[in-house]
């Protein structure tokens, strides 16, 4: 196998949903991983092949294309196990800040604890002020501010404490 | 026309509505709660937005929680399906209150015809048989007993004002029976519907159910689109459904067509919707009920008209006249409903993971289903997990197809209604046409 092949090779796996492929040939044995450790190895080994698909696609997916911005499937890296993730209860506009001229409830580095007020969800007209129930430091925020959001959607990455 | 709508609803009807309006070029929204982000309909819609956790309350039957997934995707019009909010007034007066168009009937026309005891009212007035009966809330036992002996006639049905699906109701044949039956049908329907109140009327004894779809627009023009017999079902749930009715005559459908146009323009009926007769052996018909709704067995009608009642309900919504013609069927079909139930158990519940899956194809069949190999049914809601239409020139051969097409529909994983349907399109008495609501009753499971 040579190198343009291998190239190729990613090309498929990464435009695919195939999560794991490995070729073997008489030349050696190439593993391609999808997402980000991107692991090209090469080694001797008679010709198999093996394909491990990703666990949960067993649907069928339309032919027509059907992604976007709202239906926030869980393409996002896991969090850390050290962190708590803090979901939206509500569906509505997610909001930063009380108002426009007024700084963000929180950044990355606050220690929120139990009845914090992190953000804001608008929902037909209505503000509502979303509590924190745990106690830590705001490790990650995952939405934009004025971004719609839906229920149980990540909003905060918090590092218990 | 409308640019967005959103799907108040799950399952093969979300689906179904779902495909009209890809047809239409209207962009879709789906709803879904925890437990359906697998679901086939949230994958075909071209958004989707959690909307809560898997209990209906929590989710499919949450109104702010649906009003605000309709405004942060801009959604013009909402389409309730059946069930949950299908004819549910207040979110009907919602939808209007937010300038979001409600497909279905206004509140008025939902509390008119949603109140039994108030639509027979409505019913006589407009001068369309009803079943003799109470005229309003029973009161007490002994009133009960009165009316049943002196005005109404043995035997009798108790039925919950605010019923549906076949809870709070009770038969009796005669007089010992009634203290029992009134209490434990008032227990069932406050446990069902939180509202307690029980009507009585004369149990028509060995009745069809023969209802007649109808459609009125914005204008006061309504018409309706013939019958389909919902004779065969299990404790008042519909199992099997079918167009023409096998004990129709041309005479008959006239009159039950008039009557059903009669009872629609009696309330200025906006939208589709069905009138619910039960029909005597000597073709004396009565009304039973209106649902003022898109119902499940839409698509036995939609295959013998040759017409898509949801593209016909949109766009009624959207403004547009019907020409106010009736319509007559000019093919056969029936529908069998597929449950994930257990028919050699009583019919138990079968919820969980669809390993392998074959669904029917071929000349006349139609499968409207929402489940996939991988699937997981979830527990929390009905056990409809599809719906089998089989079309043809005479009723036995949609028969014959629809027996072919059942043979051919493998579902393994859990226990299907499958071996019943085949068992019934083999029954003689079925394949007669000899049957009432009570067929089920005396039908056994080989």
């Amino acid at each position: 196998m040579d190198l343009k092949q291998i190239h190729e090779l990613i090309k498929i796996v990464n435009k695919s949903n195939i999560g794991e492929i490995s070729i073997e040939d008489k030349d050696g044995k190439v593993t391609i991983k999808q997402k980000e450790e991107q692991v090209v190895t090469v080694a001797a080994a008679p010709q198999v092949y093996n394909v491990a698909p990703q666990q949960h696609t067993a649907a069928p997916a339309p032919a027509l294309p059907a992604a976007p911005a709202s239906k926030s499937e869980a393409t996002a890296a896991p969090a850390p196990s050290n962190t708590i993730t803090i979901k939206s209860p509500m569906i509505g506009t997610f909001y930063r800040k009380a108002s426009p001229d007024k700084p963000p409830f929180v950044e990355v580095g606050t220690m929120i604890e139990p009845g914090k007020v992190l953000c804001v969800i608008e929902a037909m007209k209505l503000f509502n002020e979303i509590e924190s129930e745990v106690k830590g430091k705001i490790v990650k925020v995952l939405v934009d501010d004025n971004s719609p959001v839906e229920y149980d959607q990540p909003l905060f990455l918090v590092e218990p404490s | 026309m409308f640019k967005k709508i959103l799907i108040a609803n799950r399952g093969e009807i979300a689906l179904r509505v779902i495909r009209t309006c890809r047809e239409m070029g209207i962009k879709t929204v789906a709803v879904y709660s925890t437990a359906d982000k697998d679901s086939l309909h949230v994958r075909f819609a071209d958004e989707a937005v959690c909307i809560g956790k898997p209990a209906s309350t929590d989710s499919y039957l949450n109104i702010p929680h649906i009003m605000a997934a309709a405004e942060i995707t801009n959604a013009d019009a909402i389409h309730p399906g059946y069930g949950f909010l299908a004819e549910n007034a207040k979110f009907s007066q919602i939808c209007a209150d937010h300038g979001i168009k409600f497909i279905g009937p206004t509140p008025y026309m939902i509390n008119n015809m949603g109140d039994k005891i108030t639509a027979k009212e409505t019913m006589i007035k407009a001068g369309v048989p009803v079943v003799p009966g109470s005229g309003g809330l029973l009161e007490s036992i002994e009133q009960a007993k009165d009316l049943a002996k002196n005005v109404v006639g043995y035997p009798v049905i108790i039925k919950a004002t605010a019923g549906g699906g076949g809870k709070g109701m009770r038969i009796v044949w005669e007089e010992s029976e009634m203290e029992r039956s009134y209490n434990s049908a008032k227990a069932e329907a406050a446990a069902s519907f939180k509202n307690d109140g029980l009507y009585m009327e004369k149990y028509v004894e060995e009745p069809r159910h023969i209802e007649i779809q109808v459609a009125g627009d914005q204008y006061g023009t309504v018409c309706h689109l013939s019958e389909r017999d919902c004779s065969i079902q299990r404790r008042h749930q519909k199992l099997v459904e079918e167009s023409p009715s096998p004990f129709m005559t041309p005479e008959l459908r006239k009159a039950m067509g008039e009557a059903a146009i009669k009872a629609a323009q009696a309330i200025n009926y906006e939208s589709v919707g069905t009138i619910e007769f039960l029909v005597d052996k000597h073709r004396n018909f009565y009304f039973m009920e209106m649902n003022t709704r898109i119902q499940v067995e839409h698509c036995v009608t939609e295959e013998v008209i040759n017409f898509d009642l949801i593209k016909e309900q949109i766009k009624i919504a959207a403004g547009e006249k019907i020409s106010g013609a009736n319509y007559e069927p000019n093919m056969c079909a029936i529908e069998c409903r597929i449950n994930a139930e257990d028919p050699y158990n009583d019919f138990r519940p079968s919820p969980g993971k669809i390993t392998y899956l074959n669904t029917p194809g071929g000349h006349g069949v139609r499968v409207d289903s929402h489940v996939y190999a991988g699937y997981v049914i979830p527990p929390y809601y009905d056990s409809m997990i599809g719906k089998l239409i089989t079309v043809a020139r005479t009723r036995d051969e949609a028969i014959d197809t629809m027996y072919r097409a059942l043979s051919e529909y493998v579902i393994e994983g859990i226990k299907t209604t499958i071996p019943f349907h085949l068992q019934l399109m083999q029954n003689e008495d079925f394949r007669s046409g000899n049957f009432t609501t009570k067929f089920l009753e005396s039908f056994k499971m080989s």
